[in-house]
């Protein structure tokens, strides 16, 4: 047990071997990060990099289109979440599962799939040339990363928007309407602001997805500073520029998460005990429109890039492709992936033990620190580790044990926030007995608090294994010598125009992460 | 109880394997980054493992990518083979001293052209660059004699190219080294006032030119015969050879060189052996449809001479600038 005195005020008793492993953890999360900045400060070419025009048309790039798919998600999502919630929408429960569904694909996927169906001389040209048709206007470049990244970041706003609808207290509808306010008028001046925080909270993801991503805005050449941040680090001598932008990326992130943090604002609301229904709207004649616009988001986000995979895939058969590697790289996704989770989990439970058990100035900057994974997206992590195994950490170089910490270091975040939920569900009652029955901190840990925190364990480990299968930068760079993955497998048949032997990993992808989602979904639609 | 200890047994297994997989790489195993592709690649390097029993793990990425990261890497490079796509890589290599000087007979069994003056790389195969056309919508006849008229307004919009691809930078380089900085810099512009489409690689911008996205393409030369070979004669591009003696007709070489901080030297040496000998020739020859470069193999006959070839008169030692053709490429704004 550790007394530790911060500021001289306050005192906390944590048991020293809980918050030196949590230390560690924190550590580990700053390593990249730290190195990073060390190797730009070294090379001194920060200023030069951040001053040049490259940088600044690159960076505008980058704001622009995560402003602009962060809008056009929230504005698909917010009416799609009121027509699947508040109204007499026909089969409403189908359409909550199929809208959480797009986030199945992965971005890249969705954006070979685009391409596939709409490129110059794609799918739909191909349909359109008996008409005369020779080609369709090019789908790259912004407008096509714009709308790839937008149908599928969506849900991100859709399924908290949906909660909030939900959990509403509708009194303060009830009132507005007593009070003379219209339908229109009640939801602009009532609903609305009450969803502010759901909607902020997703919009925040969905920034940081158009932030990070990597894969799709490559396919659909659209120069975002992910892109150039690789295209430096694979043709230049000198890497010290991919270094320093990897860093305004970061400080980018950062600037979105203050944004959101600043946004929620200080205003609470609260719900009330009566939780009845909210009052259904009848839609009417209103129902035709209603479900056109639901079928086309469907169709986009789903329909489409599935069936343009599965041509694909048969024209690949057709064309006797084998398929045979793919066993190969499924295996290696999956094996990589379960061992992220596993570390991930790990990593993330001493954290969330220190948090929730032990509060403290010490134990929340632990856990702030490995929130910060929020904010480093892939290619930094990927570019950081490699920098610094390459000069420092030779015997771990190349190897899988990169990638998985990669991994850790950037889905820990997921984990911890899993981890202390499960945590906060358990009652410390059941601990202080078993102590006080004379047993010691390990022993009770391990027979009365993790057995009972396993559901929400292996949920988080879900969650992180199925991200941690879609990873496409940082697998890419980290991944050990002929160490496939489904996902660079799609990689690189795509960027060889090879699209037939990317559709199948790409449906395995899509399938593999699409099956517990829909599950999660639909019990949810059930148990209301 | 009982799912902790299984969850406990699928830990320490889980950790016995990471162990495995990582110790893989043990010390009896040859690395050879590659800068070329793997579907060209592993067929020769499984061979070779096959017939001398050594094991062989392979890094592909771009051919400067590999560059860099030999360099990055430093005297920790686990690399023993840099297998390059183009001369100007190794030429890069070799000047910061990172290449070991290959056995003069080796060396030997290729013409002086295309190795290393020092005898620190020597080539495998060799390819020329090509302007690939579409059948229907371009003439041959319309095609200039020279790589520089494409930057001619009438190519807006109609031109392909790969600038992160290693042959298409050589190429660059050969365009400083022969025309000068000023002329370079001055195509590279001209080219991109046209409007170019970037392809990730040689294959992606082939498949664009045979499908109409683009009407030219500035690639090499073997991918046309592996598309007819896949996708028969109907395939809706080919091949046009610059006759114009300029970096547009260059022929680089594919070429293998060992690293100087080697562990395996012995066996890197082997390695360069097999690549140069008939088994291997033949291969480049048969299926990626490259010229051979030692052993007498002959080229595929549907392929002009390499004698025949307005090839320009320079040395591909002196394409040893990538970094300066890689700086160039960004002050224009070819590469982000």
């Amino acid at each position: 047990m550790a007394i530790l005195t911060i500021g001289g005020r306050r005192t906390v008793d944590v048991p020293v071997g809980l918050l030196g492993v949590s230390m560690v953890v924190a550590g580990a999360m700053l390593l990249p990060l730290a190195y990073l900045i060390v190797r730009v400060a070294g090379a001194g070419v920060l200023w030069d990099e951040i001053s040049a025009t490259a940088t600044r048309e690159a960076l505008v790039r980058t704001v622009v289109l995560a402003a602009g798919v962060t809008c056009a998600a929230t504005a698909i999502a917010v009416p799609l979440a009121w027509l699947t919630v508040r109204t007499d929408l026909p089969v409403r429960g189908v359409w909550a599962v199929v809208f959480a569904l797009p986030l199945a694909v992965p971005s890249y996927v969705g954006a070979f799939a685009f391409v596939g169906a709409l490129g110059p001389r794609g799918m739909l040209q191909g349909a359109l040339e008996p008409l005369g048709v020779d080609r369709l206007p090019a789908i790259y470049g912004f407008w096509g990363a714009w709308a790839t990244l937008t149908l599928f970041t969506f849900p991100y706003v859709l399924l908290p928007v949906r909660a909030a609808l939900r959990n509403m207290d509708r009194s303060f509808e009830e009132a507005a309407r007593g009070l003379g306010a219209g339908g229109l008028e009640t939801f602009f001046r009532v609903t609305l602001p009450q969803l502010r925080p759901a909607v902020a909270a997703g919009a925040l993801l969905v920034a940081l997805y158009a932030l990070s991503d990597f894969g799709a805005v490559s396919i659909l050449r659209f120069d975002s500073l992910t892109r150039v941040i690789y295209v430096r680090y694979t043709s230049s001598f000198d890497r010290s520029s991919a270094a320093a932008l990897a860093l305004l990326l970061v400080a980018l992130s950062l600037v979105i998460v203050a944004i959101e943090g600043s946004t929620r604002g200080r205003g609470r609301y609260h719900a009330g005990t009566r939780h009845e229904a909210a009052r259904v709207v009848a839609l009417g004649w209103w129902r035709w429109p209603a479900l056109a616009c639901c079928a086309a988001v469907a169709a986009a986000s789903l329909v489409l890039p599935l069936s343009v995979m599965g041509y694909w895939l048969a024209r690949g058969i057709d064309a006797g492709q084998s398929m045979s590697f793919v066993r190969e790289t499924a295996f290696n996704s999956v094996y990589a992936s379960v061992l992220g989770a596993a570390l991930t989990v790990a990593a993330a439970l001493p954290v969330a033990l220190l948090a929730v058990r032990h509060p403290g100035p010490v134990s929340s900057t632990i856990e702030k620190i490995t929130y910060s994974g929020f904010a480093l997206p892939g290619i930094t992590i990927a570019l950081a580790l490699v920098f610094f195994a390459a000069r420092y950490a030779t015997p771990v170089y190349q190897t899988l044990g990169l990638l998985v910490f990669a991994y850790a270091v950037r889905f820990l975040p997921e984990a911890v926030g899993a981890c202390r939920s499960a945590l906060l569900q358990v009652n410390p009652n059941g601990e202080q007995a078993a102590r006080g029955l004379g047993r010691g901190r390990a022993y009770v840990f391990a027979r009365v608090t993790l057995p009972q925190m396993l559901p929400g364990l292996s949920g988080g480990a879900m969650l992180v294994f199925l991200t941690a299968m879609k990873e496409l930068p940082a697998t890419l760079i980290l991944s050990p010598f002929g160490f496939d993955t489904l996902a660079t497998q799609i990689w690189h048949s795509t960027t060889e125009a090879r699209f037939g032997q990317a559709a199948l990993p790409a449906l395995i992808l899509v399938a593999v992460s699409s099956v517990p989602m829909a599950l999660t979904m639909l019990r949810d639609e059930k148990a209301r | 109880m009982k799912s902790l200890r299984v969850l406990a047994a699928a830990a320490a297994l889980l950790v016995a394997g990471w162990f495995a997989a990582s110790c893989g790489g043990d010390s009896e195993t040859l690395t050879v980054y590659s800068g070329r592709t793997q579907s060209l690649v592993q067929p020769v390097l499984d061979a070779f493992a096959a017939e001398t029993g050594i094991d062989v793990r392979v890094r592909y990425g771009e051919t400067a990518e590999m560059a860099a990261t030999i360099l990055e890497e430093g005297g920790n490079s686990p690399a023993d083979v840099f297998f390059a796509q183009d001369a100007g890589a190794l030429g890069a290599l070799a000047r910061e001293g990172r290449l070991a000087v290959l056995p003069q007979e080796q060396l030997d069994r290729v013409a002086a052209h295309f190795r290393s003056r020092e005898g620190v790389w020597v080539g495998v195969s060799g390819r020329a660059r090509v302007v690939a056309y579409n059948t229907e919508n371009v003439d041959p006849e319309e095609l200039p004699d020279s790589i520089l008229d494409f930057t001619d307004p009438a190519w807006r919009g109609r031109i392909g190219w790969a600038p992160t691809n290693g042959s298409f930078q050589s190429f660059v380089t050969a365009l400083r080294v022969i025309e000068g900085e000023d002329v370079a810099r001055a195509w590279l512009e001209g080219i991109k006032a046209n409007d170019p489409v970037d392809y990730a690689n040689n294959t992606a911008a082939l498949e664009a030119v045979a499908n109409g996205e683009v009407d030219v393409a500035f690639i090499n030369h073997y991918y046309l015969l592996q598309f007819l070979a896949e996708r028969g004669e109907s395939f809706g591009a080919r091949n046009y050879y610059i006759k114009g003696q300029d970096s547009g007709a260059l022929v680089n070489a594919a070429g293998v060189a060992v690293l100087r901080t080697a562990k395996h030297a012995d066996e890197a040496e082997q390695l360069v052996e097999f690549l140069l000998s008939e088994e291997a020739q033949q291969y480049f020859a048969e299926t990626t449809y490259e010229y051979p470069l030692s052993a007498g193999v002959p080229a595929d006959p549907r392929l002009v001479p390499l004698s025949e070839l307005a090839t320009p008169d320079i040395d591909l030692g002196d394409l040893a600038d990538l970094e300066g053709t890689l700086d160039l490429l960004r002050a224009t704004e070819v590469l982000p």
